[in-house]
């Protein structure tokens, strides 16, 4: 099985990304299972949504403590909430910013962490380049794609136009598929480096 | 998918999103000739669908919470006069304080209204109880509430057998009113019953809950050989046949338990769960068959009668008289608080070494509780508990108020 937690706000479009997390592993054949973790809701609240990807039957209901990835769809959330809580050592961080871990003040936290792992992306500015709005979460999933390969961008991209019909569909595909470039080029260089 | 005729809802959370969906499909017309009345209350959506259900009409609404309790004196209504109303309530808390999260409290305080309560485990479960449940309902002419967890369960995407309109129109036919208000054949419904008959009137209610304990597992049956699969039925075993501990419960919270027994199976633990699906009526006989050969019985369950402790397991208790083994009453997950593997796995070990007390609360923080009993007692003017409570725990910053 296969967990992945998702941070942000209110607004944000997070608990819709893991659903759509959940929708493209059902169209690889996968069982998922996708829900939120709610406050009383209102925008800019911080906000979790769980998603669990498993080629059997996903029985249990408790909320991801113990993620095999996060993603973080705002930074300011970083210092302010114990986002990083139960991450599985060999996990994946996937951060919507322009800036890097280090800048981030994170250089010390990913000491022990698989550093090819954990990457940042500006999927906001991605957004609002191929949709006309900063919201990061289709991005954000494309880029995850790339990172962890837990789904093809193939899948993702059917999720999304599912549930968002047209324009915005192909806007936030084509995010999708910028960040999706973004992180393999990050990746690529990641791996030049250390074999060079 | 059931074709109602008159669906009548009034939005709480978590329930929202199942009465904007449907009047969404009534607007495109795919559920035509379904009407969707808007109400100004729960109470007047249940007296929409009672007056629905008077004419002939299938009807259906959903709720949570404390718009069940709006609706109480409607509830009872719907079901002393034996009206097939089906009803999908959202599991959550019920204030104060106000909690819009899951549990049972909910329905569990409706249990004796008269309505037939069922209990869904997995969202696919959910579909298919509704599809059952109508059936149910209208063969003997009293209502139904499908329970499912709110957010847990509502607000879950997970993959589901959606069936095909054929499939369910073969399953479940038009509804045919075994009594019904027609201006062409008149006839009252609701008359006023004194001291002379009341008692017997009141018992068919019972009666008809009585006959549910077979005609529910024969609906079950029909239904895994049209559908394909096990939905609904009285109650599900999962690895007790030879268990020493069983584990009783209701709805999600069976999947995680079901992970967790798997888990300490593999640890060479004898332990099994049995999923109540109908817990009105009460499967007394097919629970006392499932249980007796156990040592030990842990209930959890997620309400708590106030005064006395559990509810399920006080009814559990009803189908073991004469039985002995240990039973334990673990109160759990109120007002959302997640109930975790690791947390049940260790609940469950202790079981196992009979070192439970009788009632015990799950991940309770006891120093809270009494911080605050020490506070009542320190002081007259000792102030409001949740107010108190949220300050000590943390989320409200302690400062001038």
């Amino acid at each position: 099985m296969f967990q992945v937690r998702i941070h942000g706000r209110g607004g944000q479009g997070v608990v819709t990304a893991a659903e759509m997390l959940s929708v493209a592993a059902f169209h690889e054949g996968r069982h998922a299972q996708a829900f939120p973790s709610f406050g009383s809701e209102r925008t800019g609240a911080p906000v979790v949504a769980f998603c669990r990807i498993d080629d059997r039957e996903i029985r249990i209901r408790e909320p991801i403590m113990e993620p095999d990835a996060l993603i973080v769809q705002d930074p300011t959330l970083l210092h302010q909430v114990d986002l990083f809580g139960g991450l599985h050592p060999e996990g994946f961080i996937l951060i919507n910013s322009a800036k890097s871990f280090d800048e981030l003040g994170l250089g010390e936290f990913v000491a022990g962490f698989r550093h090819e792992r954990l990457l940042t992306v500006p999927a906001g500015d991605l957004a609002r380049a191929h949709t006309g709005r900063p919201v990061p979460n289709a991005a954000l999933l494309g880029g995850f794609a790339a990172l962890s390969g837990l789904i093809s961008l193939d899948s993702l991209a059917q999720a999304i136009r599912e549930r968002f019909a047209g324009e915005v569909g192909e806007g936030n595909v084509a995010a999708a598929q910028a960040a999706h470039a973004w992180v393999a080029d990050e990746l690529r260089e990641l791996s030049g480096a250390s074999a060079g | 998918m059931c074709r109602p005729e008159v669906i009548c809802a009034y939005p709480i959370s978590p329930q929202t999103h199942i009465v904007e969906n449907l009047s969404q499909l009534v607007k495109t017309g795919e559920l035509a000739p379904c009407e969707f009345v808007n109400v100004e209350s729960e109470f007047a959506a249940m007296s929409v669908a009672i007056g629905a259900s008077a004419t002939g009409a299938r009807a259906y609404t959903a709720t949570a919470s404390q718009g069940l309790l709006y609706m109480v004196e409607a509830l009872y209504n719907a079901s002393g006069l034996g009206l097939p109303i089906v009803m999908t309530v959202a599991n959550r808390a019920i204030g104060a304080p106000i909690n819009i999260w899951n549990d049972h409290s909910d329905s569990m305080s409706q249990r004796d209204c008269g309505w037939i309560q069922l209990y869904a485990e997995t969202n696919q479960e959910a579909l298919d109880l509704h599809i059952q449940a109508f059936r149910l309902a209208e063969e003997l002419s009293t209502p139904v509430m499908v329970c499912m967890d709110g957010f847990i369960l509502t607000h879950a995407v997970e993959r589901i057998d959606i069936p095909s309109q054929a499939q369910v129109d073969a399953f479940l036919e038009p509804f045919v009113p075994r009594q019904v208000l027609d201006p062409d054949a008149p006839i009252s419904i609701g008359a006023m019953v004194g001291p002379e008959a009341f008692m017997e009137v009141k018992y068919l209610a019972h009666a008809k809950q009585m006959s549910a304990l077979e005609l529910i597992p024969e609906i079950a049956t029909d239904f895994r050989q049209a559908f394909g699969r096990e939905s609904g039925g009285l109650i599900r075993s999962y690895r007790s046949e030879d268990a020493e501990t069983i584990i009783v419960a209701l709805g999600s919270v069976l999947g995680t338990i079901q992970d967790t027994i798997d888990e300490l199976r593999e640890d060479g633990m004898k332990i099994g769960a049995v999923g109540i699906t109908s817990f009105r009526p009460f499967p007394l006989e097919q629970l006392r068959a499932a249980l007796a050969g156990a040592q030990r019985v842990v209930v959890v369950e997620k309400a708590l009668a106030v005064g006395i402790g559990g509810i399920v397991s006080a009814n559990v208790r009803m189908a073991l008289t004469g039985i002995a083994l240990h039973g334990y009453t673990v109160i759990a997950g109120l007002g959302g608080r997640p109930i975790t593997k690791r947390s049940l796995r260790n609940l469950f070990l202790e079981a196992a070494e009979d070192a439970l007390e009788p009632l015990t609360f799950l991940d309770m923080d006891w120093d809270i509780v009494n911080r605050e009993l020490a506070r009542m007692a320190s002081s007259r003017r000792s102030g409001p508990h949740a107010e108190n409570i949220l300050r000590d725990s943390g989320p409200v910053a302690a400062g001038p108020v």
